[in-house]
C-alpha cells in the first residue's frame, strides 16, 4: 500500500474525468427536479389567453375578466372621461408611461390602450396588490380634496388613486401605474387578453 | 370485521380462476406509437363514439393535439365542443349517477384503460360484440361477458352473431345460387363469431379502425412513452461512457494493494 | 490550498468534520477482500437517497385525499414537466431498494455477518427492514388505485385476526369503518415524515455499530488480529479512497440496470407497477386478483400457507402468526447460529447446501406470493414455508455439531 510507482499524472487525469462525469451526471439528475417546478400543463391551461365579448359593455361601465387568476378590468370610457386625460399630467407620477414594464408598447399613449375608448387594466394595485375600485363618476369624492374627481380607480386598502387610464396620482402610496396586460382584438367586439400580436 | 378477513381469505383461491380472465384467446395487435396518422384516426373515433359516455379526464385536448400533430385550430373545430377550451381535461357531461342507472355501471374513465387491460384485450374486446337478445341492449361480448356497454360501433362493424357460421359449400345446380351450410353442429361448443349483418365498413376496415382506436388509447395511457425511451437512451449512453473512467480509476488505485 | 486548510481548521475547532471523515472514511480500515456481495449495502443507501429525493418532489404535487389522490398521480405523470420521471424514479426505486436490501441480507447470511460481535448491526438492519416494509406498504396505498385500496384492505385486515382486540384495532388503524381518505391521510403522514425519519436514524445506528466493530469479510476473519507497526490492520485498506472508487464502479453498473428498467420497463411486467393499480380505487368493486407487490411475496405466501386449524388457533390466526414468526425469527438469527466459524466457506457442506436451499425457497415463496394460492401453488407455498422455518429450527443443531474447516489466519484473495 505504498505510493511507489503510482503514475500521478494518470491518476489525476482519471480523478478529473470521473469528477467531471459525476458532475455532468449530477446536473442531469437535477434537470427533472428543476423543470418540475415550471408551470404545469394545468397552470398553463388556467393561464391561457382569456376571451371577452365587449359588445355589451355600456359606455362608462366596466366588466371584470379573469386571466391567470387575476382580475382584468375592461372599461368602455365615455368621450367625457377620455377628454380629461390630457389635462391631468402634472398631478400624476408617471403621466408619459416612462416605466416600460407597466404596459406593452402599443399602450404607451395617454389613454394607455389600443382603442381610445376601451381600457384594459390588471385590477391589481401596484402598491400591495389589493383590487382597486372603479369609480367612474365625475363628482366630488371623499378621497379627493377640493376639486372634482375626474373618474378612475381608488384602492380602498391604502388609498392609492389612479386616473381613468390607470395612471397613479401624486400623493398615493403606490409608485407605479396600474399594469396594462398584453391584449389584442380578434374582431370589433372580441377582446383577447394575454396575447400581444395584432390579429392574433 | 371477521367477515372481511373471511372474504379476503376466501377470495384468494378465487383469484386463481379470475386471474387468467375468461380464457378467451386474445388477438394480437401491434402497437405503433410512431404512427401519428393511425392515432389521429383513433382519436377521431374516440371523440365521436366513446366520449359520449366515457371520459378521459386525466388527459388534455391540447396535449393530445400536440403529441399527435393535430393543429390546434383543427382540434378545436373537429374534436372539441365549442364551449370547451383546448387546455381542458377531456371530461364529459354525463353524470356518473345517471349512467349507472342506464348501463348498470358507470362507464369507466378510459385515460388509463390500456395500462389496465393491455392493447390486445382492447383490440379483441372491441371486435367481440355479438347479438344476444337476453341482454338489455341486445348485445353481449365474448371477451367481457355480460358487459353493460351497448355495441357503439355497430353502424361501422355491423352485427355479429355467435354460433355456427354458414359456410359456402357449393352452388345450387337449379337456382345457380350459392348454397350454405352450418359450419358446426347445433350443440357444438366451438361456436364462433361471424358477421350476420353488414355495417358501413368491411371487416378489414373495421379491424383497422379498432386498431387505430387501440393505438390511440395506448398512447393516451402513457403519453410520454416515446420521450421516456428517447431520454432513456441518452441516460444509458452517458452511464456507459462514465463507466470507463470510473473503471480505470478503481483499477489504478487497487494496483497499490495487489 | 493554505486558505482551504485555514478554513478547515476554523471549522474543525467548532465541528469535528475532519476527524469524523477520518474515522468513518479515510482511516476506517475495511478488509481488502470484499467481493461482489459487498456492493449491496451502498446500493441500498443509494436507493434510500433516491427515494427521499424523488419522494420530496412527489409530495409537491401529490394530493393526499380520497377524491384527489389518483388524479394527482396522473397530474404528476402528465401535467408536471418531467413529473413522470420523478414518479418512475420513486416507483422503480422502491423495487430496486428491496432487491438491494434482500441481497445485502443474503450476504449477511452467507458470510455470517450477524455473528458475534455484530449482533446489534444485524438487529438494526432487521429494524430497518421492518420499517421499510411498513414504509413500502403505506407508500403503495397513496396512489389510491385498486391494488392500493384492496391490498391495504387485506393487510390491515390481518390485524383483525388478533383475538379479542382485533376488530377494534382494525377500526382504529383505519380511523373509519372502511379504508377511506382518513386512512389515506394518516398513511401519507407516516410515509413521508415519520417512517423516513425512523429509517434514517436506524441507518445511522446501523453504520455506527458497524464502524465500531469493523466490517466482516468473505472469510469471516477478524482483520484486527494482524496489524502493522502503526496499528493498521495488515489485511485492511482505508475505506476512502479504495472502497469509494470501488463502490463507484458498482454504482455505475447498478444505475445502468436501474435506469434501463426505469426508462424502458417501468411496469416490470406488472411486478413493479401492478396493472390493476392504474384503475382508481373503488370500495364497491374487488379486483379479480389481489396480489401484493413482489417484495412482500414471501411473507404473503407464508400467510396463506396455513389453511388448517391448529388446535384452538384457526387458520386465519395461524396464518398471521406464521407470517409474524417468519419476520420475528430473523431477529434472533445471531443466537441460532452456533457455528464456530462465520463464513460459509469454512462451514460444512450441509450448512452450505441448506443456505442455498433457503435462498432458492425464499425466492420461490416471493414468486408464489404474486400468484394465486391454489392447487400446485398452494402446495409449493406450504413446502416453502416448511423449508423456511426448517432452516431456522435446524440451524442451532447443524451449526453446533457440524465439522468445520480450518479458518486461515489471513484473508484469502
Amino acid at each position: 500500500m505504498s505510493n511507489d510507482g503510482v503514475n500521478q499524472g494518470r491518476r489525476r487525469f482519471l480523478i478529473a474525468t470521473t469528477a467531471v462525469g459525476g458532475g455532468v451526471g449530477a446536473v442531469g439528475v437535477a434537470v427533472p427536479f428543476v423543470k418540475s417546478w415550471n408551470p404545469s400543463e394545468k397552470a398553463k391551461a388556467a393561464g391561457a389567453p382569456a376571451k371577452a365579448d365587449i359588445s355589451k359593455v355600456e359606455p362608462g361601465a366596466m366588466i371584470v375578466v379573469e386571466w391567470r387568476g387575476k382580475p382584468v378590468y375592461v372599461v368602455r370610457r365615455t368621450d367625457e372621461l377620455v377628454g380629461y386625460l390630457e389635462g391631468l399630467a402634472e398631478k400624476l407620477k408617471d403621466p408619459a408611461n416612462a416605466d416600460e414594464g407597466q404596459q406593452p408598447s402599443y399602450a404607451k399613449n395617454t389613454g394607455r390602450s389600443r382603442k381610445p375608448e376601451i381600457l384594459v387594466l390588471e385590477g391589481v394595485c401596484t402598491h400591495l396588490g389589493c383590487a382597486p375600485k372603479f369609480v367612474p363618476e365625475v363628482k366630488p369624492q371623499p378621497f379627493v380634496d377640493g376639486e372634482d374627481w375626474k373618474g378612475g380607480f381608488f384602492c380602498p386598502c391604502h388609498g392609492s388613486r389612479f386616473d381613468i387610464a390607470g395612471r397613479v396620482f401624486k400623493g398615493s402610496p403606490a409608485a407605479k401605474n396600474l399594469k396594462v396586460p398584453p391584449h389584442s382584438y380578434l374582431d370589433e367586439t372580441t377582446l383577447l387578453i394575454g396575447v400581444d400580436e395584432e390579429n392574433a | 370485521m371477521k367477515k372481511l378477513i373471511a372474504i379476503a381469505f376466501a377470495l384468494m383461491p378465487a383469484f386463481a380462476l379470475a386471474a387468467g380472465g375468461a380464457g378467451v384467446p386474445l388477438d394480437e395487435m401491434k402497437v405503433d406509437l410512431e404512427d401519428k396518422a393511425s392515432m389521429q384516426r383513433g382519436a377521431q373515433v374516440f371523440v365521436n363514439y366513446c366520449m359520449g359516455c366515457h371520459s378521459a379526464k386525466f388527459a388534455r385536448y391540447n396535449r393530445v393535439a400536440r403529441d399527435l400533430g393535430i393543429p390546434e385550430e383543427a382540434m378545436q373545430e373537429n374534436l372539441i365542443f365549442a364551449e370547451t377550451k383546448i387546455g381542458n381535461l377531456m371530461e364529459i357531461a354525463m353524470r356518473p349517477d345517471d349512467s349507472k342507472k342506464w348501463f348498470g355501471a358507470t362507464p369507466p374513465d378510459l385515460t388509463l384503460v390500456a395500462r389496465v387491460r393491455g392493447a390486445d384485450w382492447l383490440y379483441t374486446y372491441l371486435r367481440s360484440f355479438y347479438k344476444d337478445d337476453s341482454r338489455p341492449y341486445g348485445v353481449n361480448n365474448a371477451v367481457f361477458k355480460d358487459v353493460g356497454m351497448p355495441h357503439v360501433l355497430q353502424s361501422l362493424q355491423g352485427m355479429q352473431e355467435k354460433g355456427c357460421a354458414p359456410v359456402a359449400d357449393g352452388v345450387d345446380p337449379l337456382t345457380g345460387l350459392q348454397h350454405y351450410t352450418d359450419s358446426c353442429a347445433e350443440d357444438a361448443d366451438n361456436k364462433v363469431l361471424f358477421l350476420a349483418e353488414k355495417g358501413s365498413m368491411s371487416e378489414k376496415e373495421y379491424d383497422t379502425a379498432v386498431a387505430d382506436l387501440t393505438n390511440f388509447l395506448v398512447y393516451m395511457a402513457e403519453p410520454m412513452a416515446l420521450d421516456r425511451q428517447r431520454i432513456g437512451f441518452w441516460v444509458l449512453l452517458f452511464l456507459a461512457i462514465l463507466f470507463v473512467p470510473v473503471y480505470y480509476l478503481n483499477r489504478d488505485y487497487w494496483r497499490d494493494i495487489h | 490550498m493554505s486558505k482551504f486548510q485555514a478554513f478547515m481548521g476554523w471549522v474543525d475547532h467548532r465541528l469535528p468534520v475532519t476527524t469524523t471523515f477520518e474515522k468513518h472514511m479515510s482511516k476506517y480500515y475495511a478488509p481488502k477482500n470484499f467481493n461482489f456481495w459487498y456492493f449491496f449495502g451502498v446500493f441500498s443507501f443509494l436507493m434510500l437517497a433516491n427515494q427521499i429525493l424523488s419522494g420530496v418532489w412527489l409530495t409537491m404535487s401529490y394530493n393526499p385525499s380520497a377524491e384527489g389522490a389518483f388524479a394527482s398521480v396522473e397530474y404528476i405523470m402528465r401535467d408536471v414537466e418531467l413529473g413522470w420521471l420523478i414518479r418512475y424514479m420513486h416507483s422503480t426505486g422502491a423495487s430496486f431498494f428491496f432487491i438491494a436490501v434482500y441481497l445485502h441480507m443474503f450476504r449477511g447470511l452467507i458470510y455470517g455477518s450477524y455473528q458475534k460481535p455484530r449482533e446489534l448491526i444485524w438487529i438494526f438492519g432487521m429494524c430497518i427492514y421492518l420499517m421499510l416494509m411498513a414504509e413500502a406498504f403505506m407508500g403503495y396505498v397513496l396512489p389510491w388505485g385498486q391494488m392500493s385500496y384492496w391490498g391495504a384492505q387485506v393487510i390491515i385486515s390481518l390485524f383483525g385476526a388478533i383475538p379479542v382486540i382485533g376488530d377494534d384495532l382494525v377500526t382504529w388503524i383505519r380511523g373509519d369503518f372502511l379504508i377511506s381518505g382518513i386512512t389515506l391521510n394518516r398513511f401519507f403522514a407516516l410515509h413521508v415524515i415519520a417512517l423516513p425519519l425512523v429509517i434514517v436514524a436506524l441507518v445511522v445506528l446501523h453504520i455506527l455499530a458497524l464502524h465500531e466493530v469493523g466490517s466482516n469479510n468473505p472469510d469471516g476473519i477478524d482483520i484486527k488480529k494482524h496489524k502493522d507497526a502503526e496499528g493498521r490492520p495488515l489485511d485492511g485498506v482505508p475505506f476512502h479512497p479504495y472502497y469509494t472508487v470501488h463502490d463507484l464502479v458498482g454504482i455505475v453498473v447498478f444505475l445502468f440496470v436501474f435506469c434501463f428498467v426505469l426508462f424502458f420497463w417501468p411496469e416490470g411486467n406488472g411486478y413493479f407497477l401492478e396493472y390493476a393499480n392504474f384503475e382508481e380505487a373503488n370500495p364497491l368493486k374487488t379486483p379479480e386478483h389481489i396480489a401484493p407487490v413482489w417484495y412482500f411475496g414471501a411473507f404473503y405466501t407464508i400467510l396463506r400457507a396455513v389453511t388448517f386449524d391448529i388446535g384452538p388457533i384457526n387458520s386465519q390466526l395461524g396464518g398471521v402468526i406464521a407470517m409474524g414468526a417468519a419476520i420475528a425469527i430473523l431477529f434472533v438469527l445471531p443466537w441460532l447460529d452456533r457455528s464456530p466459524v462465520k463464513s460459509w466457506r469454512y462451514k460444512g457442506w450441509i450448512s452450505r447446501l441448506n443456505l442455498v436451499l433457503f435462498g432458492v425457497f425464499f425466492a420461490l415463496l416471493t414468486w408464489l406470493g404474486t400468484k394465486p394460492a391454489s392447487g400446485l401453488y398452494q402446495i409449493l407455498g406450504q413446502i416453502g414455508t416448511l423449508v423456511y422455518f426448517g432452516w431456522f429450527i435446524t440451524l442451532p443443531f447443524i451449526s453446533a455439531k457440524e465439522k468445520t474447516k480450518p479458518v486461515p489466519e489471513r484473508v484469502t484473495g
